[in-house]
């Protein structure tokens, strides 16, 4: 919606050239443009203030002041002192040895993300070799109980929900099953409470008393406007909380708010949430967040989803296809369906540097999947198998039945062409590694698993590409954006 | 508690944390100087208004001021209030009042949708309308349970099927249900989604295409924003109404101190009336949108 900030502030720098060297007012111009980025993030008011200032003074010294790129310059130490600000990544849970159980409390206004965060964490801690138990401590909202079993039941936990109203009793109850069970980790999982119900808040103080937590976690939304250092700070105050999860990080809010939480409590930020998935919890990356923050683009952030992806697709049979060096267009159906799932052409265009501003100019045609899925399915079963039988009556009978011209035939016939000599260029790269001293001989059970390597490796090879544009072109364009 | 003690409570707290600031602000400088216009810009931005949308009001505020010679900070905070109103558009009331109509409402996840669409069901039920409620939401582990939990203490039917059917056709078996039992407003609860997941969007067009096509009464689709979501809220909107083409917003969670700002920035860009405020959990804490009364909240009443 609004461009970058880099692409602000040289819009700024571009109106001084020929001016020899910036002025202190000069910064004071681009600090105001960092100003409006900030906010528009949702970063707290106060907090932009305090950050500017400061970041305002590192800008004005010598090294910012006359070097022949400031743009990027005064990028680099806003980029720098947000990361700062944001803290290490830390994502740690204090877990004591040989307590039985370890407690870890979840707290966070409703619609945070608690009780799907509380699945997460689960997931999580089971795979590293802990038996969890999550105890539904959220007697008001109808059915949340409910909702946890589900959860708990399609992660293979056990899931603790107790009779009657009483918050603290079934908080006391689950870690007696925890001790009960052999479960190491209790997650108890608490009602979503406003910050300013009373009632409310000195429940989940009296669950924390009566539980002895070893974390609290607190959830807090990615979307989560200004109040959320009112938020915070009274959840701080009350419950003492000892990190925080971001959730719906997804989405496309900036997430500000992190660096919000960081300047008024000081606790740190532990682990983003994205996606209904259970193994969707992730470690928090400060550099990352920073950029995100700036509305900078995140390609490290979009590479790991792309590959996410990938892997939780099942598509053992087309990876056999790139190993044997070819793909036809069922694949290349399948790769540009996800694509359209890590969001479409219009998301990844926006997640590159300089992306926003692509799109806002109508450069990128976010329909072009559209159309591609709707010419392949106007062919046959046997055309898309074997994609070199389409002959021109057999494209001007597709062209009719997608309602397209035959030039979009071939097109789209072209843009496959491509990709599958792109394919093919790097399974043979690949195979030739393979094939190196060392690796052959070895024993046939050895020889499998090196071509399960292989497998993984052609995924990630044959998936970024989008209609007939490769990884390598997406990092061109990333370069000449700059 | 009386119904309207509620009401005010929740907005009341709103508008206390307002007034502080603005009060501050007051007592600082009596005159209407350049403290005043920081601290007034401040205060917009805290009420998630947006940096951009905040500066503007100022700017349109100060030339408003000079133009009319308003000298005294009450009579500036006066005209900021009639300039916030005006922002919102008209016709909120007509989505659920109307002859009858099949409403629809979505949202990303947790904005409050569920629980929205129970309060409006018992509050329609007590007005003697005849309600059926769909659970569109097939996905969330639980939603179903929780509406049907909604549907008894409003005492209404539901259609509901069982997690992971096709949301299009519990709708369309809503609907006739409804149609069955002679229902004047059909309210149907569809599963969160992040505006940004392609997927679930196609999906959701999926279903209010179905809903469009099958119903005979109007077909409205409301977005359910929370009160405590900051800038994006706007792209929720944006990227919603292009998908749906939406008829109405409801702003939840008004009850804790956020100020629901970004409700001005919706009105704003997309001219998309509001239809009703959440202020609580309880099945009465459904309020109707008065749009002095809205920017009062963020403003702060200097009168009493």
């Amino acid at each position: 919606m609004f461009d970058s900030l880099q692409d602000q502030l040289q819009e700024v720098f571009d109106d001084l050239r020929g001016k020899g060297r910036l002025t202190e007012d000069d910064i004071r111009v681009a600090m105001r443009r960092v100003r409006m980025a900030l906010l528009e993030a949702d970063v707290s008011y106060k907090v932009v203030k305090g950050f500017v200032t400061k970041a305002s003074a590192r800008c004005m010294e010598a090294d910012v002041l006359e070097s022949l790129t400031p743009a990027q310059n005064v990028v680099k130490v806003v980029l720098e002192e947000l990361t700062s600000l944001l803290g290490d990544t830390d994502a740690r849970i204090n877990l004591k040895q040989g307590k039985h159980p370890n407690v870890i409390m979840l707290v966070g206004l409703q619609g945070s993300g608690k009780t799907t965060a509380a699945a997460k964490l689960a997931y999580l801690l089971k795979g590293e070799g802990h038996n969890p138990v999550l105890v539904a401590c959220d007697v008001y909202r109808p059915a949340a109980a409910d909702q946890l079993q589900t959860l708990g039941g399609e992660i293979g936990v056990r899931v603790y929900r107790g009779e009657g109203t009483d918050p603290v009793k079934i908080a006391k109850e689950g870690l007696q099953y925890a001790i009960d069970n052999l479960c190491d980790v209790a997650i108890i999982d608490t009602a979503g409470r406003l910050h300013v119900d009373e009632e409310m808040m000195s429940e989940a103080e009296s669950i924390k008393a009566a539980t002895d937590p070893d974390e609290v976690l607190m959830v807090v939304d990615a979307m989560t406007g200004q109040d959320v250092v009112n938020v915070v700070e009274t959840f701080s105050e009350r419950v003492d909380f000892d990190g925080v999860i971001m959730s719906k990080m997804d989405g496309d809010a900036r997430g500000g708010g992190a660096l919000s939480i960081r300047e008024s409590t000081g606790k740190p930020i532990k682990f983003i949430s994205s996606g209904e998935k259970p193994s969707s919890l992730e470690v928090f990356h400060p550099d990352r967040m920073a950029r995100r923050i700036l509305g900078m683009g995140d390609v490290v952030s979009l590479i790991e989803s792309a590959v996410k992806v990938q892997q939780e697709e099942e598509e053992a049979e087309a990876t056999e296809r790139l190993r044997r060096m070819d793909l036809n267009l069922n694949d290349f159906l399948d790769m540009n369906r996800q694509i359209r799932k890590m969001g479409g052409v219009g998301k990844l265009i926006s997640a590159l540097p300089g992306g926003d501003k692509m799109m806002s100019q109508g450069q990128v045609d976010e329909h072009a999947l559209d159309k591609i899925e709707i010419i392949i399915n106007s062919m046959t079963k046997q055309e898309r198998e074997k994609p070199d039988i389409i002959n021109g009556s057999r494209r001007a009978r597709i062209a009719a039945g997608a309602g397209v011209t035959v030039t979009a035939v071939n097109q789209l016939l072209k843009q496959y062409g491509e990709t599958r000599k792109q394919v093919k260029k790097m399974m043979a790269a690949y195979a030739e590694e393979d094939a190196r001293p060392g690796r052959k001989g070895r024993p046939k059970k050895g020889g499998k698993k090196g071509g399960k390597k292989g497998g993984s490796r052609g995924r990630r090879m044959g998936m970024p590409s989008v209609g007939g544009l490769s990884m390598s072109d997406i990092k061109k364009i990333q370069d000449l954006m700059g | 508690m009386g119904l309207f003690t509620r009401f005010s409570e929740g907005l009341a707290r709103t508008r206390e944390a307002f007034r502080e600031d603005v009060n501050l602000l007051l007592n600082r400088s009596p005159e209407v100087d350049e403290d005043f216009w920081d601290g007034l810009e401040e205060a917009l931005i805290m009420s998630d208004m947006g940096g951009y949308s905040a500066a503007t009001i100022v700017d349109k505020l100060r030339a408003e001021a000079t133009r009319k010679g308003l000298r005294s900070a009450r009579d500036v905070l006066g005209a900021l209030n009639d300039q916030i109103a005006a922002e919102f558009v008209e016709g909120g009331d007509d989505i659920l009042g109307g002859e009858g109509s099949v409403v629809l409402f979505v949202g990303v996840n947790g904005s409050g949708k569920t629980t929205t669409t129970g309060k409006i069901a018992k509050q329609a039920k007590d007005a003697g309308r005849t309600v059926i409620l769909g659970c569109g939401d097939t996905f969330r582990a639980a939603a179903i349970e929780q509406l049907e939990v909604w549907a008894k203490r409003a005492d209404v039917e539901i259609c509901a099927r069982e997690r992971g059917s096709d949301p299009a056709s519990v709708c369309y078996e809503t609907i006739e249900r409804g149609e069955q039992i002679g229902a004047d407003l059909v309210l149907i609860d569809t599963a969160g989604r992040l505006h940004t997941s392609a997927d679930l969007m196609r999906e959701l067009e999926k279903v209010v295409s179905v809903v469009r096509k099958r119903a005979n009464l109007p077909v409205k689709l409301v977005l359910v924003i929370d009160a405590t979501t900051g800038q994006n809220g706007l792209q929720q909107a944006r990227e919603f109404n292009s998908a749906l083409d939406l008829d109405g917003v409801i702003i939840t969670k008004l009850d804790g101190t956020a100020k629901g700002g970004i409700a001005v920035a919706v009105a704003h860009y997309l001219k998309l009336p509001i239809v009703k405020l959440g202020v609580g959990e309880k099945l009465e804490d459904l309020k109707d949108f008065d749009a002095h009364e809205y920017a009062a909240g963020l403003l702060g009443d200097f009168g009493e």
